[in-house]
């Protein structure tokens, strides 16, 4: 059974096309490919699989980059261990994208689709990049449209259609020969059923023993989010990055977040080094509860932990090292990359209880969420 | 509320492109002292497979999302 995968698979093909059409206005993106190998681990859930990305110039003016990934997902989470039974599923995704630069303008187009059992997204994306005032300056403006159809693996017959538009807004700005800066302002409105059709919240029920019962979730049919980010990247006297980022985030849900994070980057030899720290803190959304008072106490109703009050804390520990490089290169390709990563996040729930304890009512404690994300990956350069 | 979102969205574009249109800014960082800058270290997005993955982990597992995008990450240095 597929619990809490619909909300994230819809948001990935919108992040895939803005992400992958980050085109630099007045250059066309390098060449490159990239062969990754991720895994999530924690909370009861492990999903791995590649991502295969791939990107080359054709002709002066035009780059085409393509992207194939898959999420293998096995989960027994705290929603699944409580209201339903263990699952496994695939999902593939497949993205196309091209840039075109003409003068200081790079036009982006973008197509990715996201094919699971019970969930089908689509998403078209368009974004101009323009370089200005001696190329210090680049200005985004992105658009992209999303279709969602939403199934069930308990009935055939469910069929449900979302749609999301995206609407961003991106400023770079160098500002010394040592400093550059981003600003990026993102709109996101979504129409349509937007809870996840298996989930169910809790609500007090005194006719049975443990003293509550389940119901399914009902969220509001709208969504509308703004979300502005800062980053500066600082290129410090001896060589080394670091890099600060913001993120204010708040939403027609109630949610509002602040995300933060500082990150180091240092290269010694063949070898660059990261390390990174991240900070990310929200409110909960107005009809999220953990113990509703009763059945249907509210016109909507939620219970995911995501839209939980929360905070999270990330490490992140990143490794790379130049195997093919220099000037001689190997045949066509003139530089190699071997990559790993370990991201280790740490969640803690505000309001989401752990009710797998078998705690009194009320009593239950606070959920809490440790996981390891592990990245591999081979980059080329041609 | 979806005219207020374009219009938020519209205005600063419309300032900005006319800014350009108009002014005359004398480049403060000349091409030649774009070199740190051009260092691969530098780049607002070192590895885009990476961490457009990552991104998905943190909207998947938190309540907020967008706003985190590198937007062009233009540093003119080519």
């Amino acid at each position: 059974m597929n619990t809490g995968r619909a909300k994230e698979t819809a948001i990935l093909g919108l992040l895939l096309v803005v992400s992958f059409g980050d085109a630099h206005a007045g250059v066309l993106p390098e060449d490159r490919a990239d062969v990754l190998y991720h895994l999530y681990d924690g909370g009861g859930v492990a999903i791995d699989g590649p991502s295969i990305l791939v990107r080359k110039q054709v002709g002066k003016s035009t780059s085409f980059v393509t992207n194939y990934y898959i999420d293998m997902v096995s989960s027994a989470s705290i929603d699944v261990i409580t209201t339903a039974s263990p699952y496994s599923e695939e999902r593939k995704q497949w993205s196309l994208g091209m840039d075109y630069l003409r003068g200081n303008t790079t036009m982006s187009l973008g197509y990715t689709s996201s094919v699971e059992s019970d969930f089908d997204a689509t998403t078209y994306s368009l974004s101009v990049s323009q370089d200005m005032f001696g190329d210090l300056t680049t200005l985004t403006m992105s658009y992209a449209f999303g279709d969602d159809i939403v199934g069930s693996s308990i009935d055939p017959a469910f069929e449900r259609d979302n749609t999301r538009q995206y609407y961003g807004i991106g400023l770079t700005q160098i500002l010394t020969r040592n400093l550059i800066t981003s600003l990026n302002f993102e709109t996101i409105t979504d129409e349509g059923f937007l809870n996840n059709p298996y989930r169910s919240v809790r609500y007090a029920d005194p006719t049975v023993g443990l003293g509550y019962s389940y119901e399914p979730e009902l969220y509001p049919n709208t969504r509308t989010s703004n979300a502005i980010g800062l980053r500066a990247k600082y290129y410090l006297p001896y060589r080394a990055a670091i890099e600060a980022e913001y993120r204010y985030f708040t939403d027609t849900w109630d949610i509002d977040g602040h995300t933060a994070a500082i990150s180091y980057v240092h290269p010694m030899g063949p070898w660059t080094f990261t390390a990174k720290y991240r900070f990310h803190d929200q409110t909960g959304a107005a009809f999220f509860q953990d113990l509703f008072s009763r059945s249907q106490a509210t016109n909507f109703r939620g219970r995911d932990k995501e839209l939980s009050p929360l905070t999270s804390n990330t490490f992140k520990l990143a490794a790379s090292y130049e195997f093919i490089g220099g000037a001689e290169g190997w045949g066509f390709i003139k530089k190699g990359t071997v990559n790993a990563s370990i991201d280790v996040l740490n969640v803690d729930y505000h309001e989401f209880r752990d009710v797998s304890t078998g705690a009194l009512l009320g009593e239950e404690p606070l959920y809490t969420l440790g996981a390891d994300i592990v990245q591999l990956f081979f980059s080329f350069w041609y | 509320m979806k005219i207020g979102a374009v219009g938020r969205f519209l205005l600063p574009v419309l300032l900005l492109a006319g800014l350009a249109g108009c002014s005359n800014i004398e480049p403060w960082v000349k091409p030649y002292e774009r070199d740190r800058l051009a260092d691969p270290i530098m780049a607002l997005d070192m590895a885009p497979v990476s961490s457009s993955y990552i991104q998905h982990v943190y909207e998947a597992r938190e309540g907020a999302r967008g706003g985190e995008g590198a937007a062009g990450g233009g540093c003119g240095c080519n």
